[in-house]
């Protein structure tokens, strides 16, 4: 077990937006939690990474893992804009959780970022600025800067909103090498289904109280009659490929 | 340019203008860095609401016969409005900039009120706490300025990388363990302190220009934190010394104002520039 969240309530100064909520994660998953806006996706990662308290219940991390040492990547944020910050910046912020009481970065932190850079292929961003970078290199940088965070799991809140269809792509194709060649355990959090089910190991689904958790098989079989996907119907075969 | 006479009369009048001149820069330079922060956070604002806030606490306090230290009485006040508008930015149920105009007319408005009370109504003239003048600063002004230009300096210099994250990307600096809250915290102490000082000298109306402007500039041409913080640091410390010794005819406030204005003109058009040439 890597995170394991028991009788959980969360939600905003105690309006309850999910109750009870019993979640196992297994190391080297790749766990896709869907569901509507406002079903409380990104409320759970939220209270997962302690940025918002839970109401009731506990999360529980497994060994060699803390809170501080999951990797982030937030939801889209627009007051980035125009920030004044290097790649190479931004993406050795990520091992801030390392820094501990000293002041300044050291080797192992500069090596850390050099290599998620080279991971990542945004070595030769290094040098631009954040602001000018197109959304698909700005979420390669941002997902270097959580995998300087850690090396077991990484939590992702909607982070192909804003891509377009080839980039989203190619970010879908890199976080599974990472999950497969790295082991590193992935939580994302998305509304749209279609693409990720194909990598996905694990499958929650939140809607109104009601959760669903399971393979991508038992999702589809449990939710074909419910959904008619906007474009095109995932086929079985992809899934069990 | 400074001349033979000019530097004649500086050196004959160096006591009465030592106090105006320290404090001023320290006060440019303490304004400018904690600006970029501000001004990347959205919070640009929150100087003219604590600024209006400080108006009214400084009323209200002259209004109640504190005369004597009435800063040591509006400072801590400040800093709990500085607080309360943090907290409220936070919060869902009402935005930050609607709160701070909620603040910014009722301080000033109840400020306002207690001293047209007050028997005789002000005896201090309004007009100078509404535009300042630099020759209030006294030694009690440089000593707080000169405690709040270390602590800032200081926390710039050890806790660079905290910084940067916390303004980057707050969620993900909390999630890495950064104490969020506590910096917030003591950024606002050490804003709602550089305001308080900075009011009586720059004014009510002014005195987020010294907070917003430096950093707007500098983000005009330089591309990264650390460049745009000692840019900034620079073209505050440059406004203070055109505006001190090139406009004493004229009131300081407005003519610090002017300055930064032609400071941001002229970055902005090389800004232009040099990203169209990079471009190429």
């Amino acid at each position: 077990m890597i995170l394991q969240c028991k009788d959980l309530t969360i939600g905003y100064d105690n309006h309850k937006t999910l109750e009870n909520i019993n979640l196992t994660i297994l190391p080297g998953e790749y766990v896709c939690i869907f569901g509507d806006n406002g079903s409380g996706k990104s409320t759970l990662v939220k209270t997962i990474l302690g940025l918002i308290p839970e109401i009731k219940g506990s999360i529980v991390f497994g060994e060699d893992l803390s809170r501080k040492s999951v990797g982030y990547l937030p939801q889209k944020n627009d007051n980035l804009a125009d920030f004044p910050a290097s790649v190479y910046e931004v993406v050795r912020s990520g091992c801030m959780n390392q820094l501990g009481f000293r002041p300044f970065f050291g080797k192992k932190e500069i090596k850390r970022t050099k290599e998620m850079m080279k991971l990542l292929d945004i070595e030769t961003l290094a040098h631009r600025s954040f602001s000018e970078l197109s959304g698909g290199q700005q979420q390669r940088v941002l997902l270097a800067r959580a995998l300087c965070a850690t090396d077991k799991l990484l939590i992702l809140d909607e982070p192909f909103t804003g891509l377009d269809g080839t980039t989203a792509r190619q970010l879908h194709t890199t976080l599974d090498s990472i999950n497969k060649e790295r082991g590193v355990t992935i939580i994302i959090v998305s509304h749209f289904i279609e693409n990720i089910l194909k990598h996905a190991t694990k499958v929650v689904h939140l809607n109104q109280n009601c959760m669903f958790c399971g393979n991508p098989k038992e999702y589809m079989e449990h939710y074909r009659k419910e959904y008619v996907f906007s474009r095109r119907m995932l086929k079985e075969e992809e899934l069990d490929d | 340019m400074i001349n033979a006479g000019i530097i004649h009369n500086l050196i004959n009048n160096f006591e009465i203008i030592q106090y105006p001149l320290y404090v001023g820069l320290l006060l440019s330079v303490t304004a400018s860095i904690l600006g970029v922060v501000l001004v990347l956070k959205r919070y640009s604002m929150i100087g003219d609401g604590l600024s209006h806030v400080s108006f009214g606490v400084y009323a209200v306090a002259i209004g109640l016969g504190l005369t004597n230290a009435p800063i040591l009485v509006v400072i801590p006040i400040v800093i709990l409005a500085a607080y309360i508008l943090l907290r409220i930015g936070e919060s869902k149920e009402l935005k930050s900039d609607a709160a701070i105009g909620l603040f910014s007319s009722s301080a000033l408005a109840i400020g306002y009120l207690v001293g047209a009370m007050k028997h005789g109504g002000f005896t201090t003239d309004i007009n100078s706490l509404m535009f300042g003048s630099i020759v209030f600063a006294n030694r009690q002004d440089f000593i707080i300025m000169l405690v709040t230009a270390i602590i800032v300096i200081g926390l710039f210099v050890l806790m660079y990388h905290r910084i940067f994250a916390v303004t980057f990307d707050e969620s993900f600096a909390k999630a890495t363990g950064v104490h969020t809250r506590m910096m917030n915290m003591l950024f606002a102490s050490l804003t709602a302190v550089t305001i308080v000082i900075g009011m009586r000298i720059m004014g009510t109306l002014l005195i987020s220009s010294i907070i917003i402007f430096p950093a707007l500039s500098s983000m005009q041409l330089f591309r990264k934190f650390k460049h745009v913080i000692l840019s900034s640091a620079c073209i505050a410390i440059l406004t203070f010394l055109i505006a001190f010794f090139a406009f004493t005819d004229y009131p300081f406030g407005a003519s610090m104002v002017v300055v930064n204005l032609c400071f941001f003109v002229v970055f902005a058009i090389v800004g232009r520039i040099t990203k169209r040439y990079g471009r190429r």
